[in-house]
């Protein structure tokens, strides 16, 4: 399988992207060329092909469409500002731009997605919401959709991210989720991720599992992209309209991907734009030290996708590291894994410790405090600047980083504790 | 005869010996990993199939006993290879059916899988994240060495899906008897008595009940609607507690 995906011919990846940009992928089977496809446990079967009948229904119901929009305009506060980094621009010799997510309510982009699968859980009649999260934004976003559409909602989160993302655990309670949490296996996200299909299997009927990433078996992947696409639709027109054209490259990061599908599938037709995913590089190359997945991952099956994925030669899952909670992750959406087959986007990866200086530089000269999965994007474009002078850069700023004050904190003071 | 057809025979032979047919499941290597054939050897005394389970560093559809043997097993170093090896090895003859998830099998590669399997006495798999849709690539491979892959159907299958699925399992039809993940203890809904009996009407091989199934008045009560009882999660505890596997799988059958 591997082989055969490195031989691609030319003519294979050209009708590959042609097919994601006319909207043919994900296929019948939900796939993304040899990527994608759901690989459930037979007690989801039904459930989840009742989500895929309830996703076109959803999508074709022009009133619960224009309700939907209304909501993300007064609730959501959409669109979100196009904000042209001075600072960045400056001493990076580039045109920077950045999509400010950090400014959607619940201070990221997750909320795009949780308000929208909140919507279409109210309409399958789900008698409540099941979720899992790494970061806590997409937590703390579907513990807010809930609330807002009205329906009881449970967050698994492993242990390991309760104790760094702490302020979100609060912000959960507050907005009436039951957050459980998750010490089995790595106490991370993918933990979570485990324990919310576990929850899942056992009322598949009733329950809606609303998941928070562009992973997970077929319609899920498909399903965030569609939501998160706003990003990117808003994004191209606003850069048009500020700019006066497109951008030379977008820049965003990848944990499960689904900021970065949002910002770069509008854009997949506009082959004059590069993209580039930066995957976190945690400590260095090193197996285990990183969740660089589509850079040192090869195909598997993980949470019912087939894509690249962090495995060891048994077959098991990689264990990960990440100064990031939200990238923290082994595997990747399968829309990611074909991108990068067939070199439509670029994926590197970024260390903990270029993350964060590219974070206190945002915060000295833009005066915006990014989140640190972001703050992985904002590297990566900076190096990518430094080969590349003087070009456009339009960067999915996902984020905002008050959610990761407590790691922050540990971290300065580590380093004044060295110095 | 295929290999899988010696799952069918087993368990068709002590329906003709007016028992309910005894499936045990353990994972491989647990509690200890050097006593793996021993424990195996033991249970195999009294399963007419036995069920090994591979280790997953992420089992989705199992519950906290199977969580806590499959995470010891791998940190004692159990592996596919391994199991196979040690399989190989051995001298048991009762038919073998190793359960799974997909990317351990994906990593063995499928027809070097097949190969091996098939010379260390296994007779078919059970891929608990694998539906009937995506399985074609492995039961080809399965296929060429006349290996069975076991289909599971549940409570929330439709009766279409679930008439389909009963005629392209192989082995048995394993019959989850709860919406849910391995090792509950809820008691069993009656209705499981209703759904058993529906599965059993589209089955030409045997059936056989599982998850959840700890006590000898369920396997009596599962034992008049189905073929044969699987029993994993409470077989688990009582190894690891340190109790008479052997009676144990003896006093359920009553
Ligand atoms: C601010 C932010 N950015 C990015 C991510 C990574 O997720 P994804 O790759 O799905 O966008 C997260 C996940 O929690 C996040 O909170």
């Amino acid at each position: 399988m591997n082989e055969a995906l490195e031989n691609m011919s030319d003519a294979d990846r050209a009708e590959h992207l042609r097919k994601l940009i006319a909207g043919e992928y994900p296929d019948k089977r939900g796939r993304y060329g040899p990527f994608g496809g759901s690989y459930a446990p037979e007690t989801l079967v039904t459930a989840l092909k009742r989500l895929e009948q309830g996703i076109h229904e959803f999508l074709a119901d022009d009133e619960l469409q224009v309700e939907l929009r209304r909501e993300l305009k007064d609730w959501v506060g959409r669109p979100t500002a196009l904000t042209h980094a001075r600072g960045l621009s400056k001493r990076w010799g580039a045109d920077v731009w950045l999509k400010r997510e950090d400014l959607a309510h619940t201070g990221a982009h997750k909320i795009n997605n949780a308000l929208g699968q909140a919507f279409l859980a109210k309409k399958l009649g789900a008698k409540r919401v099941v979720a899992e999260t790494g970061a806590g934004q997409h937590g703390v976003a579907t513990a807010a959709a809930c609330a807002r559409v009205g329906i009881p909602c449970t967050v698994y989160m492993g242990a390991v991210d309760i104790e760094r993302q702490a302020p979100n655990v609060d912000r959960m309670y507050q907005l009436g989720a039951n957050v459980v949490p998750v010490t089995g296996g790595d106490a991370t996200l993918r933990a979570a991720i485990d324990e919310a299909f576990r929850n899942w299997v056992a009322d598949p009927a009733e329950t809606f599992y609303l998941l928070g990433s562009a992973v997970g078996p077929h319609p899920y992947p498909w399903l965030v992209q569609v939501l998160q696409s706003v990003i990117g639709t808003e994004a191209r027109a606003q850069i048009i309209e500020a700019a006066g054209g497109l951008p030379d490259i977008a820049v965003a990061c990848v944990g499960g991907g689904s900021n970065a599908i949002g910002l770069f599938h509008p854009m997949l037709a506009d082959s004059g734009i590069e993209m580039l995913g930066i995957e976190a590089g945690g400590l260095g190359p090193d197996l285990g030290d990183n969740s660089a997945t589509l850079a040192a991952g090869k195909p598997g099956v993980l949470h019912g996708t087939y894509s690249m994925l962090l495995y060891d030669a048994d077959g098991q899952i990689q264990e990960t590291h990440s100064v990031s909670a939200g990238l923290d992750y082994p595997g990747v959406g399968p829309e990611h894994a074909l991108l990068k087959t067939i070199g439509r986007v670029t994926y590197h990866s970024i260390t903990d410790d270029v993350a964060l200086d590219a974070l206190r530089e945002c915060c000295a000269f833009e005066g915006i405090l990014p989140a640190i999965e972001s703050s992985h994007a904002l590297a990566g474009a900076r190096e990518w600047a430094k080969e590349n002078p003087g070009k456009r850069i339009l960067i999915g700023l996902s984020g905002r980083g008050d959610k990761d004050m407590p790691t922050l904190s540990k971290h300065m003071s580590f380093r004044e504790a060295a110095e | 005869m295929q290999l899988h057809q010696k799952i069918s025979v087993a368990l068709n032979a002590a329906t003709a010996a007016g028992r309910v047919g005894l499936v045990p499941f353990v994972t491989a290597g647990y509690p200890i990993k050097d006593e793996f054939i021993k424990v195996l050897s033991e249970i195999c005394k009294d399963g007419d199939v036995v069920e090994v389970g591979v280790p997953f560093s992420d089992p989705m559809a199992d519950g906290i006993t199977i969580q806590r043997s499959s995470h010891s097993a791998i940190e004692q170093g159990v592996t596919l290879n391994w199991i196979i090896d040690q399989l190989a090895a051995s001298d048991i003859d009762t038919p073998i059916v190793l359960m799974s998830y997909l990317n351990p099998l994906l990593a063995y590669g499928y027809e070097a899988l097949a190969a091996d399997a098939a010379k260390a006495g296994v007779c078919g798999f059970i891929v608990p994240d694998l539906p009937w849709e995506e399985s074609e690539h492995l039961r080809a491979a399965l296929e060429t060495q006349g290996l069975g892959l076991v289909q599971l159907v549940t409570p929330a299958t439709p009766e279409d899906r679930l008439e389909m699925l009963c005629k392209v399992s192989q082995g048995f039809i394993y019959a989850v008897t709860v919406t849910g993940v391995t090792g509950g203890d809820q008691s069993m809904p009656a209705e499981v008595v209703d759904y058993l009996d529906v599965v059993k009407r589209h089955a030409s091989i045997p059936v056989c009940a599982g998850f959840g199934v700890r006590e000898p008045s369920q396997v009596a009560m599962l034992g008049k609607h189905a073929d044969g009882v699987i029993v994993g999660s409470a077989l688990l505890e009582k190894i690891e507690s340190g109790e008479d596997a052997a009676a144990f799988l003896r006093g359920l059958q009553g």
